[in-house]
């Protein structure tokens, strides 16, 4: 059986399937669950200065098997509320990563502050929500502000630090540089690609804020090719999240560059016991394809890391191919 | 995605609640939901109260301003309809005593409809704050159950809790299960007059929701989720939701007293 522990950003994960930020993040025994299903870690939903009940309904959109569209607007009971949840998702003993989302440095630094004197494992921050105003994507378009609000927390904490990097952009490797300038710990990506979908026979826009995100499986070539650029642009780790349903989704992430990767919407699909199934299958994928230890793929499929075989491997029909 | 459908029909079902009759096509069970949005409006979960055959139904109380303006909602009117989402009764059960409060009634009337049809022995303990309120009683007796009604204001039947009724039936009579829906409060009553005659109970339960597909955790309760692992629950699950009856969560996830 494949090693799949993976040290990242100062973290160890039993195994490199996190929670996504915004999936089952609201209460700690949701957290907590996650972790008994599998999860190898969890991040909490995107947690602000004050309670936010987000956008009316409808706030998702369905897609038979290949995504879905959602405008939730950053719901979250706030930071003075959260404690009690996090309590109770730390006793379930797998790291938890608490994301947090402000609208300039300063507040980003004082909810990381907080936030880290919950007992966290590290920060993720919320550079890349593309559906709320004076957010995420708003504050995290430009290299210079994520460069300033990732030095601003990094100063703040000694937790490592996680920048969620937004692919609706020219370039996210520029961003992912920009955090690392910053002095983060690692870059997550991608968060969902603003998306939108009318009703032909209300003419109007499905979600009630009208544009949203687009997550699953259709974004997975996406998130695929962002984490290819950030990989090559920067040294410290990059998290692939982005439609992963499956084992080989996940190694095409850590092949691409990936050292831990995020799961969110199969769970709408799969129900949280796909991280079990994905643990399982990732394992004997790992198994075939003659790695020991997923470690070694990391980026693997990169010219850069010559189209690196496997170390333990021989010459296998599958790893001597080039 | 959502199918656009046309109500067909609206019935005043008391003063304070209204069912719509609409055509949709999708199978569904006694027990669960759909998520009924309102055009310009917000959407919510409902449990069907018809879930036969291609038109479905919904009974709606007056609580917020959506519900308000769904009560507005006449035949003609276009809705936004997805699901059927959640879990269902288990209707294998002979000798069913249901206990609904206010529009509790709604999700046991179909429960109550299939469980005769299936040849079930069915008894009703309905309760509502006065005799005006009781929804669904001659449903209930056209489908040959035996009906009690109690009323808070004692303006018919017996005058107190549908839980004092109840808890006469279950000392007195055999039941092979329980089913009721209504306030927290007097389904932990039920809950408590079932313990120790080991009559099982599920309860169907009510959070706020947004996605219905076990992700945004908005409907989180306990190790649950009541739109993918409910809306209908054991009383041993509720044993492991400190949540039940004490509180909800709003829109923001905050804890919130019931």
């Amino acid at each position: 059986m494949a090693d799949l522990g993976v040290e990242c950003a100062g973290m160890r994960l039993g195994n490199p399937f996190l929670l996504a930020s915004g999936i089952w993040g609201e209460s700690g025994e949701s957290l907590a669950g996650a972790v008994r299903a599998g999860a190898g870690g969890v991040i909490t939903k995107s947690i602000g200065a004050e309670p936010r009940a987000g956008y009316p309904n409808p706030t998702i959109e369905t897609y038979s098997e290949w995504g879905l569209l959602n405008a939730m607007g950053l719901p979250n009971p706030g930071i003075d509320e959260y404690p009690k949840e996090v309590a109770i998702a730390l006793r379930a003993g797998a790291p938890v990563i608490g994301s947090v989302f402000a609208g300039d440095a300063a507040g980003f630094a004082e909810l990381a502050r907080r936030m880290a004197a919950l007992g966290v494992a590290g920060l993720e921050l919320n550079l890349s929500c593309p559906h709320a105003e004076g957010f995420g994507t708003e504050v995290g378009s430009e290299p210079r502000d994520v460069e300033e609000i990732v030095r601003t927390v990094v100063r703040s904490t000694r937790l490592p630090v996680i920048a969620k990097i937004t692919p609706n952009t020219t370039d996210p490797a520029a961003l992912a540089r920009a955090a690392e300038r910053g002095g983060a710990a690692a870059v997550s990506a991608i968060n969902t690609l603003r998306a939108l979908a009318i009703n032909v026979r209300l003419r109007r826009p499905v979600l009630a804020h009208g544009l949203g995100g687009l997550s699953g499986r259709a974004i997975k070539p996406v998130g695929l090719a962002c984490v290819w650029q950030i990989y090559e642009a920067v040294s410290i780790p990059v998290i692939g999240v982005g439609g992963i349903a499956t084992a080989e989704d996940a190694l095409e992430y850590v092949m691409a560059g990936a050292r831990a990767v995020e799961v969110g919407t199969a769970i709408a699909f799969d129900g949280i016991a796909v991280f079990e199934r994905l643990s399982r299958e990732l394992s004997g994928l790992l198994d075939e394809l003659g790695y020991a230890r997923l470690e070694e793929a990391v980026g693997a499929a990169h010219p850069s890391k010559g189209n690196a075989a496997p170390a333990s491997a021989g010459r296998g029909a599958i790893s001597g191919a080039r | 995605m959502r199918t656009v459908v046309r109500v067909a029909e609206r019935v005043e079902e008391t003063p304070s609640t209204v069912t719509l009759r609409f055509p949709y096509e999708a199978p569904a069970a006694p027990g669960q939901f759909v998520m009924v949005w309102v055009p310009g409006d917000d959407e919510l979960p409902m449990s069907l109260s018809y879930v036969n055959g291609p038109r479905k139904g919904v009974t709606v109380k007056v609580m917020g301003a959506t519900s308000r303006r769904i009560q507005q909602i006449g035949p003609g009117d276009l809705l936004g309809i997805r699901g059927p989402y959640g879990n269902r009764f288990d209707l294998s059960p002979r000798r069913i005593l249901l206990v609904g409060g206010g529009s509790g009634a709604a999700v046991l009337a179909p429960a109550a409809e299939a469980a005769r049809a299936r040849g079930g022995e069915v008894s009703v303990a309905l309760g509502a704050t006065r005799s005006s309120e009781l929804l669904f009683r001659e449903r209930f007796s056209a489908m040959g159950a035996r009906v009690e009604v109690a009323t808070d204001d004692g303006s018919e039947g017996h005058h107190g809790f549908v839980t004092e009724v109840a808890d006469r039936w279950i000392a007195d009579a055999p039941f092979d299960v329980v089913w009721t829906c209504g306030p927290e409060v007097m389904m932990r009553k039920v809950l408590a007059s079932a313990a120790g005659r080991s009559v099982p109970v599920f309860c169907s339960l009510e959070r706020h929701m947004k996605c219905a597909l076990g992700m945004c955790d908005a409907c989180a309760f306990g190790p649950f989720h009541v739109c993918t692992d409910g809306p209908v629950f054991s009383a041993e699950q509720l044993t492991r939701a400190e949540d039940f009856g004490r509180f909800h969560r709003d829109a923001s996830g905050r804890r919130v007293p019931l």
